[in-house]
């Protein structure tokens, strides 16, 4: 029979018993880091508040929050919680924001960890039958490393990719008949593209489901990368402070993905005033680190914007959902004083019949902001006309205005020139200099 | 009867075009007639070469944007005012003409045009029942 769950107990457990669960553990993990993180101690010390305090979730509230800030200051070792002798790992952020976190993890973090990944490749349909192709970059980056892991526990035949070097993946992938495939929602995007060139459609690849993440995605790339592959494509959430992948995951409901809250409390707040907002509102994704032992944070402010849900799953698992990220306090850029997300960008070009391959730049020239968008043209938008090629570059940029509220210049670019880095495109270049 | 044109996204990059023909080169293809049309930001370059097959291949595995199009091409006596006569006879027939650019024939007294418009079946009937012989791609191999 195929198995619907990697660990059952746990993720189909009755709310009051994971109220209760999640309790216990959250009393037990405000003493480990309260004695043996000083950082953190001061923080509560600030606040007034004692690790006797905590009595169990409901309390949770009390704590001080912490924040990509606080991260920076103590690097790398302030927010360490156990000693280095009993750490066997590192991973670490791409540092594109320009603020590198290093996360350590006990071999029971790592276990956790790919437990949690199990979870997701086992939720979007993976036995140990399948062939799972892991395309995320290895290394510091925890994409490669936490599907990999995840994968060796559900008994998947793990094809230990890495990102890049497309002709390979596709060999591999046709040869070894892949059946899943894991990496980010732009690098599948990019790896169907290439096979459609290559002239292979969706029924002529064994591939059945995808897991992808570390990125934003919208629903209509999730069509787009479904159409072209023939699969069922599958979001993971994950970060590198609280693990990495699998922090929630898509089952086959596809509306939104179960928080694997046995470890990872989640809380939406208001970002500007701090206070927990009820179930259903929009606000900051913050997560508290249940489990964790070497590097416990308590909540850790995400930025990222979403919604959370409780409504009963078809799937049969009781585990919250959170709805994809709809933007991120921090990326959100601030265009001639409007605010402007990536996402609505995406949503723009997809509407237009354009593929999400796009750039945004910008610039500040004589004290006003300058707002190009660089988007990849197909070969089928491409003319020999110039006055057609300007009237779509026009009409995208119209289209632009009506969701922004701002006129960005687009230009229409040539295909696999926009800049990709481990697999991810690199969005928005901001080069103001804002004191 | 219409004849291929190759056309080429060309970014504003410095070194783009000379790697443009120098794919071309690499694979023996031979150039016999450009035109460039630029904006501020991209060039759309247009050729005429002796194979057009090979040429659009080489330059798609190399990444490059590209579209081949159908386009009408006119043989022209090299002489004062034959342009007009030509251009004459489109306007008469009410046709709407994207583009035109002219190179010379070396073997015979003639310039060839080549012209962009919507319908190139139409454009070709005017001229040939206004006495003009049109270019066709062994015009063009022979070159």
């Amino acid at each position: 029979m195929e198995q619907r769950y990697y660990q059952k107990e746990f993720e189909t457990m009755p709310l009051e018993e994971m109220r209760k669960l999640q309790s216990e553990k959250l009393v037990k993990q405000v003493k480990h880091v309260y004695d043996n993180v000083p950082y953190y101690r001061n923080l509560m010390d600030e606040k007034g508040v004692k690790p006797e305090d905590i009595k169990g979730i409901d309390d949770l509230h009390l704590l001080p929050f912490l924040t990509k800030a606080d991260l920076r200051d103590a690097y790398p070792y302030g927010l360490l919680a156990k000693p280095l002798e009993e750490c066997v790992r590192i991973q670490s952020t791409s540092g594109t924001t320009g603020r590198r976190v290093v996360a350590f993890y006990t071999q029971k973090d790592v276990d956790l960890w790919e437990d949690c990944c199990a979870r997701a490749i086992i939720a979007a349909g993976g036995t140990n039958k399948d062939v799972c192709q892991v395309a995320y970059g290895y290394g510091l980056f925890t994409g490669g490393p936490g599907l990999n892991g995840g994968s060796h526990r559900v008994g998947c035949l793990t094809l230990p990719m890495s990102s890049g070097n497309t002709e390979r993946q596709i060999q591999f992938m046709t040869d070894l008949s892949a059946t899943i495939l894991c990496c980010t929602p732009s690098y599948a995007a990019y790896i169907g593209e290439t096979l459609k060139e290559m002239g292979y459609g969706p029924d002529d690849i064994p591939l059945k489901a995808g897991i992808f993440g570390a990125e934003p995605w919208t629903e209509e790339m999730r069509c787009g990368i479904e159409e072209t592959l023939g699969i069922k494509a599958y979001d993971i959430y994950g970060l590198t402070e609280t693990s990495g992948p699998g922090v929630s995951f898509e089952c086959e409901e596809q509306t939104g993905m179960h928080v694997n809250e046995d470890h990872f409390y989640a809380e939406i707040i208001d970002p500007d005033t701090g206070e927990v907002l009820p179930e259903g509102s929009k606000g900051e994704l913050v997560f508290t680190s249940l489990d964790k032992e070497a590097f416990p944070l308590l909540r850790y402010r995400t930025r990222d914007i979403c919604v959370l849900s409780r409504k009963k799953c078809s799937c049969g698992r009781t585990l919250i959902k959170m709805s994809k990220p709809m933007g991120r306090t921090d990326d959100m850029l601030i265009i001639r004083g409007v605010n402007v997300f990536p996402s609505q960008i995406e949503t723009v070009l997809l509407n237009e019949g354009y593929q999400p391959n796009y750039q945004i730049v910008v610039d500040r020239v004589n004290n006003t902001d300058t707002f190009e968008v660089n988007v990849e043209m197909t070969p089928e938008q491409f003319t020999d006309k110039v006055s057609e090629v300007l009237a779509k570059e026009k009409a995208l940029a119209n289209a632009m205005k009506t969701m922004l509220g701002i006129n960005p210049a687009v230009h229409l670019v040539a295909p696999k020139t926009i800049v990709r880095s481990e697999g991810k495109a690199v969005r928005v270049i901001d080069k103001r200099k804002l004191v | 009867m219409a004849i291929k044109q190759l056309t080429v996204f060309v970014p504003n990059r410095q070194g783009t075009l000379v790697s443009i023909t120098n794919t071309l080169a690499a694979h023996n293809i031979n150039i016999r007639a450009l035109s460039i049309a630029e904006t501020e930001e991209f060039g759309i370059l247009r050729l005429i070469v002796n194979d057009e097959a090979t040429a659009e291949r080489t330059l798609a595995e190399a990444d490059y944007l590209i579209k081949v199009v159908d386009v009408v091409g006119v043989k022209i006596g090299d002489e004062p005012g034959k342009l007009t006569a030509a251009l004459d006879v489109l306007d008469k027939a009410g046709i709407n003409m994207e583009y035109l650019y002219a190179f010379m024939a070396r073997t015979e007294k003639h310039a060839y045009v080549v012209l962009r418009v919507e319908d190139n079946a139409v454009a070709e009937n005017a001229l040939v029942n206004a006495g003009f012989h049109l270019v066709t791609e062994a015009d063009v191999n022979k070159l």
